[in-house]
């Protein structure tokens, strides 16, 4: 992802372009899926409507196979800006419901990984024993066992937003503790025997040599670790019956049929996606500007 | 420490019958000893069992620390080393967790102890080996070959076009970071209940790690290399084939990889939206509502059984594709 100011403007026409593509493709792909349902509805209705009536038809069924884009924008607009915040109907309570279990998992993920990562730089037997184990877990879905935990937890009355946290937790510490080894072994040799000649303890060297260098890291790795806690979230709360959240709403629009709900769903998951990784962008460009960095 | 030992495989036997052979002795001896303890009268015994297993665990710490001291030349050997140090971690895991779950009686739908898992596994071969075709076989495996391909095709395509390549690259990374799994409930509808939807769903999630990727390796080559091919007047094919692809491989093995993972994690997870009555995601959904956790670990331990196979080959395979590579040689 090096997209710099100048990289960007030579980025900007292909990406506009292929977007461009896409969405006709998205008009052009929601009229060949959503035809034979019209054609046979028009057929008992008796009607023999023109191609480009036929089209229309289709891009305005109630609940098509595949909606077409601006169906799935009038929704969104409608259930963001069109109800109050704070309904159950609203895209922003159920966002936010998601985006509260997303952060604290996040937070105690990377907590959880930066322990994992000093540990493993500064005890030499836990990277013989214990790293392999941490690679070997992300070999497993984790998120198979997302709805076990949400229910053995229920079972000694932890509900709410711990259960799903703790799934985004676990989603999220991998990333965090293997950039932040790196990261932390980051600095050359010649730097550590160069602190070594000021007699700087270790915890000078901590201080004020590792953890700088390995700023770069950490930025990169909690860029990974945010997008898997929103993963983590979002399928938490399918197993938890469709109260709350954006998976709840993927969840219910599933069981009626509301394919319009599910694709509004999935792009303000997809928006909260983008929200969060340009946060911790900024969150990066401002410590580097902190830091001295030139821009 | 290591100006002793210029000849470590040598070095005098009893200081590794002290060091190595005894304590490996006696931590096997009281592993046996405290199973056999809560297997026959938990109750009783249980704080004796429980100092014995903990000094055993400490015995093994210490024998592992002193195992990863020993300085050995042979590449063979050190590697054999690195293994067993693993190996006595994990099962030092379910070591103690089989002996907390007996001594402090932890419920057992909170937690079963592994050995009864293992009795669950065996007992339901033919259920675990239905669900390992239906999700893995079918969904997962279908879907990665076809989704690694073709984001793989795509890549070498948009590389040849770089107009494409530029658009494609910024968008792929883009959409890798978002929640793809949410598309699960749209796929189970345009496809049905069979696996096809989720392979569906697993085509669509490592799509783009190997567009990415792929775009990203295949400009890994120097520009030296490439100015020596233009200097022979290889075509485009030519070069990509025999220089570009090459180089490629590291990158594509990544993809590969990480797409392992996605593979199953979405053929699981896609079967909570709707399956026939087969399929590991199936299963652990409807036994965890039968409070069976015994089950759900069963196909737990399958699944990253799988999933570690898999992983495994995949990085024998690349070993050697990619032997030319520094990381090993």
């Amino acid at each position: 992802m090096s997209a710099g100011t100048s990289k960007f403007g030579n980025a900007f026409l292909p990406v506009t372009s292929i977007l461009l593509v896409l969405l006709l493709l998205w008009y052009v792909f929601a009229y060949v899926m959503n035809a034979p349902f019209q054609r046979e509805l028009d057929k008992r209705a008796g009607e023999n409507p023109s191609f480009s009536e036929l089209v229309i038809k289709t891009w305005s069924q109630p609940k098509p196979t595949m909606p077409a884009p601006h169906q799935v924008a009038q929704r969104l607009w409608k259930t963001v800006f069109g109800v109050k915040p704070w309904s159950k109907r609203s895209l922003v309570y159920h966002s936010g419901v998601t985006l509260s279990s997303t952060l604290l998992g996040f937070l105690m993920g990377t907590g959880l990984g930066l322990i994992i990562a000093i540990g493993i730089v500064y005890i030499p037997v836990l990277e013989k024993s214990f790293l392999p184990w941490i690679i070997a877990s992300q070999t497993i879905p984790i998120l198979a066992i997302a709805p076990m935990i949400i229910v053995v937890l229920a079972s000694i009355n932890i509900t709410g937003i711990l259960p799903k946290a703790l799934i985004s937790t676990y989603l999220s510490f991998f990333p965090v503790a293997v950039g932040m080894v790196k990261g932390l072994r980051s600095p050359e040799a010649m730097h550590l025997d160069l602190m070594r000649t000021y007699s700087a303890s270790n915890a000078q060297i901590f201080w004020k040599l590792r953890i700088p260098a390995s700023v770069p890291f950490f930025f990169t790795s909690i860029k990974v670790a945010i997008a898997a806690s929103l993963v983590g979230a979002i399928v938490g709360e399918l197993p938890t019956g469709a109260v709350a959240g954006i998976g709840s709403r993927l969840l219910a629009g599933s069981y009626y049929s509301q394919t319009i709900d599910i694709w509004a769903a999935l792009i303000a998951g997809s928006v909260l996606a983008m929200l969060l990784i340009a946060a911790v962008s900024m969150l990066q460009s401002f410590t580097a500007r902190m830091m001295g960095a030139q821009p | 420490m290591s100006a002793v030992a210029a000849r470590p495989q040598r070095i005098d036997a009893g200081r590794i019958f002290i060091r190595i052979f005894l304590p490996a002795v006696f931590i096997c001896a009281a592993m046996i000893w405290v199973l056999n303890a809560i297997a026959t009268d938990r109750i009783e015994n249980s704080s004796v069992a429980l100092l014995v297993a903990v000094i055993a665990w400490l015995t093994a710490c210490w024998f592992n620390i002193e195992l990863s001291r020993l300085s050995i030349l042979n590449l063979k050997l050190s590697r054999l080393r690195d293994l067993v140090v693993a190996a006595i971690f994990g099962i030092f895991i379910l070591f103690l967790w089989e002996v907390f779950v007996a001594v402090f009686q932890i419920p057992f739908i909170l937690l079963p102890p592994p050995s009864a898992i293992f009795e669950r596994i065996m007992a339901s071969l033919p259920i675990l080996a239905a669900d390992f075709y239906q999700t893995v076989i079918k969904a997962a495996f279908i879907g990665w070959c076809i989704g690694s391909f073709s984001g793989f095709m795509v890549a070498v395509l948009a590389d040849r076009y770089g107009f494409l390549a530029r658009g494609l690259l910024p968008i792929g990374n883009m959409i890798s970071a978002l929640p793809i799994i949410g598309i699960a409930p749209i796929m189970v509808i345009w496809f049905g209940f069979d696996w096809h939807s989720k392979a569906a769903v697993v085509i669509v999630m490592t799509f783009f790690p190997a567009l990415v990727n792929t775009l990203a390796g295949l400009n890994a080559s120097g520009q030296m290399e490439r100015d020596l091919m233009r200097t022979y007047a290889s075509s485009h094919w030519q070069t990509l084939l025999k220089l570009r692809l090459p180089a490629a491989m590291p990158f594509i093995f990544n993809a590969l990889k990480i797409n392992s993972t996605l593979a199953l994690i979405g053929a699981i997870v896609a079967e909570f939206f709707g399956t026939p009555i087969v399929g590991m995601g199936f299963r652990i959904s409807t036994e965890v509502g039968r409070m069976n956790l015994d089950m759900v670990w069963a196909e737990i331990a399958v699944a990253a059984l799988a999933g570690s196979l898999f992983y495994g080959g995949l990085a024998l395979l690349e070993r050697s594709v990619t032997f030319w590579h520094p990381s090993y040689r």
